[in-house]
């Protein structure tokens, strides 16, 4: 009995790994493909596409603009995210359930919803489209994840440090800066890798509210126009490769937390 | 706690220093841009002025009213399907694989979860185009002599939604399944009960609840989701997201994209409370 089911547990969990591998491996194989077309019989291996998304100066342009949309953003979302959950911590504020929940609401509204209303003030403010806009909704979508994150790793532990540093004569902002920061390091490094990783993938809030400035997955989107292109699956791959080192900075900052 | 009673009277500004930032932030470009959404879905798209035409149209032109069926029904398939293939392969995960493998099985089974909705949708493309890897190894092995229409239809928005769903409810159910601790199986053998009783009368519904939260979970990012519709779906039938962008793209009316953002948003908030509700009877 326990013999057929681990044969069947193997052959079902084969078929789901195969499933969910299937368009990985589709892109990353094609995007090597020596000729026009990302459709099989496979002809490569050649780097020749990779070499096209490196000197088409709008995607690499698109590159940096989402490197800089990503790490600007994400750095005022783990900065803002990591004073409030400091202040919420530490001291006693009334109504701080609600306060707290109105911080984490974002996180229920969908991406296209937060981009559309930000769309309709900016448009009503005479604010134009720009990589500062797209930038101002990723701290939006950022900042509850990285108050989360950080909000949850604040233990008493912590606060008998602060108070053995301020009985010792610290002032606030020594506290701050040289026993909660290092103490919270590995939260704060979680929530900026995590928002890193979630900014340069975002694709709607860009695409609204951008317009020639624009970031890699809106443009990728336009490349998407002209059909089926190994470029489009080199510059996937890069996109992915990417995202899978931000994912496991985020991994590692969290593991080491928990061995600490 | 006490501490901070004593403390000089400047401490007491030190809080509201701390958290104003965020929440003002929050209130600034989070809650007021949902007031101008509001205020905009309520004016008239030529020469402004208030109409309730917005809303009313949703109701009254088929080919709206159409988009959010599309919409409700591509959710409940992706959601369904999601979850039967989602819970067989937590549960292997969970109960077959050695201890020690489970980080890496299961950090394997999501890695595709961190790429762009772009590019996954891109790729299942790729492996649904006429002359694509599916219809070539069909055609290949002489099942069908004519490749399928598998792109640009339904069944490729689905297929595209359930590759990210199936990763999102392995991570949930594999954690649910996790947590439930060795003694309820334990005293469910001791009471003799074969594993086939033991997985449907304790293990399954003690993991309901994650199920739900789960599912819930998947309807709310599948029933927003524009990508994955636009590029795997097509223009052939319109799904809600769909339909707002279209607003905004093709005839630059705000106020009627509001109103559909705003309607597709209460679709959500009562599914919320519908699901929110049955949690309760569920735990009780």
């Amino acid at each position: 009995m326990s013999r057929i089911v681990r044969v069947i547990s193997w052959l079902y969990a084969i078929a789901v790994y195969g499933f969910i591998f299937l368009p990985v491996v589709v892109l990353v194989l094609f995007s090597l493909q020596a000729t026009s077309f990302p459709i099989p019989p496979f002809t490569g291996p050649s780097l020749r596409w990779y070499d096209a998304v490196l000197s088409d100066t709008r995607l690499t342009s698109a590159l940096v603009n989402s490197l800089l949309v990503a790490s600007i953003s994400s750095l005022a979302a783990a900065t803002l995210g990591f004073l409030s959950a400091w202040g919420f911590a530490r001291f006693v504020l009334p109504g701080s359930g609600l306060l707290r929940g109105l911080i984490t609401l974002p996180l229920t509204v969908s991406y296209l919803i937060i981009g559309m209303g930000l769309l309709v003030l900016f448009n009503w403010a005479g604010l134009p489209k720009s990589l500062l806009a797209a930038g101002i909704g990723h701290v939006v979508i950022n900042l509850p994840l990285c108050f989360a994150i950080i909000y949850s790793q604040m233990g008493d532990h912590q606060i008998n440090i602060e108070r053995a540093a301020r009985d010792l004569g610290a002032p606030e902002w020594k506290v701050l800066l040289l026993i909660t920061v290092p103490v919270m390091a590995p939260a704060i490094f979680a929530g900026f890798f995590l928002s890193m990783t979630f900014s340069w993938d975002e694709f709607v809030i860009s695409f609204l509210l951008t317009r020639f400035d624009t970031t890699l997955p809106v443009e990728i989107w336009n490349l998407l126009r002209s059909g089926l292109n190994p470029k489009t699956n080199a510059v996937g791959s890069l996109v992915f490769a990417v995202s899978i080192v931000l994912v496991v900075l985020f991994e590692l900052t969290l593991l080491r937390r928990r061995k600490a | 706690m006490s501490s901070s009673a004593n403390n000089p009277l400047p401490r007491a500004a030190l809080p509201w220093a701390l958290v104003t930032p965020a929440l003002g932030w929050t209130l600034l470009f989070f809650v007021l841009p949902f007031v101008a959404m509001g205020l905009s879905s309520l004016t008239a798209h030529e020469g402004g002025g208030f109409t309730l035409s917005n809303y009313s149209q949703f109701f009254t032109n088929p080919s709206y009213w159409q988009a959010m069926v599309n919409s409700l029904q591509v959710t409940a398939i992706v959601t369904v399907i999601s979850v039967l293939l989602a819970y067989p392969f937590a549960w292997i995960l969970a109960e077959q694989v050695p201890e020690r493998w489970q980080r890496l099985a299961l950090m394997l089974a999501v890695l595709p979860f961190w790429t762009s909705y772009v590019v996954r949708s891109y790729s299942w493309l790729l492996v649904l185009a006429q002359n694509g890897v599916v219809n070539r190894a069909l055609t290949g092995s002489g099942l069908i002599s004519e490749p399928l229409q598998l792109a640009n239809t339904r069944f490729a928005t689905v297929t595209g939604f359930v590759h990210f769903f199936v990763m999102l409810l392995t991570l949930t159910i594999f954690a649910n399944l996790k947590q439930l601790s060795p003694s309820y199986r334990k005293a469910a053998a001791d009471l003799g009960a074969g594993p086939v009783r033991t997985f449907l009368h304790v293990v399954l519904p003690l993991t309901l609840p994650g199920i739900m939260v789960g599912a819930f979970l998947t309807f709310v990012l599948c029933i927003g989701d524009y990508i994955t519709p636009q590029i795997l779906g097509g223009n052939n039938e319109l799904l809600m997201p769909q339909l707002v962008m279209m607003q905004i793209g093709r005839r630059g009316d705000f106020p009627l994209a509001s109103a559909l953002s705003i309607i597709l948003m209460a679709v959500v908030t009562i599914a919320y409370l519908a699901c929110a509700r049955w949690l309760k009877i569920e735990r009780a």
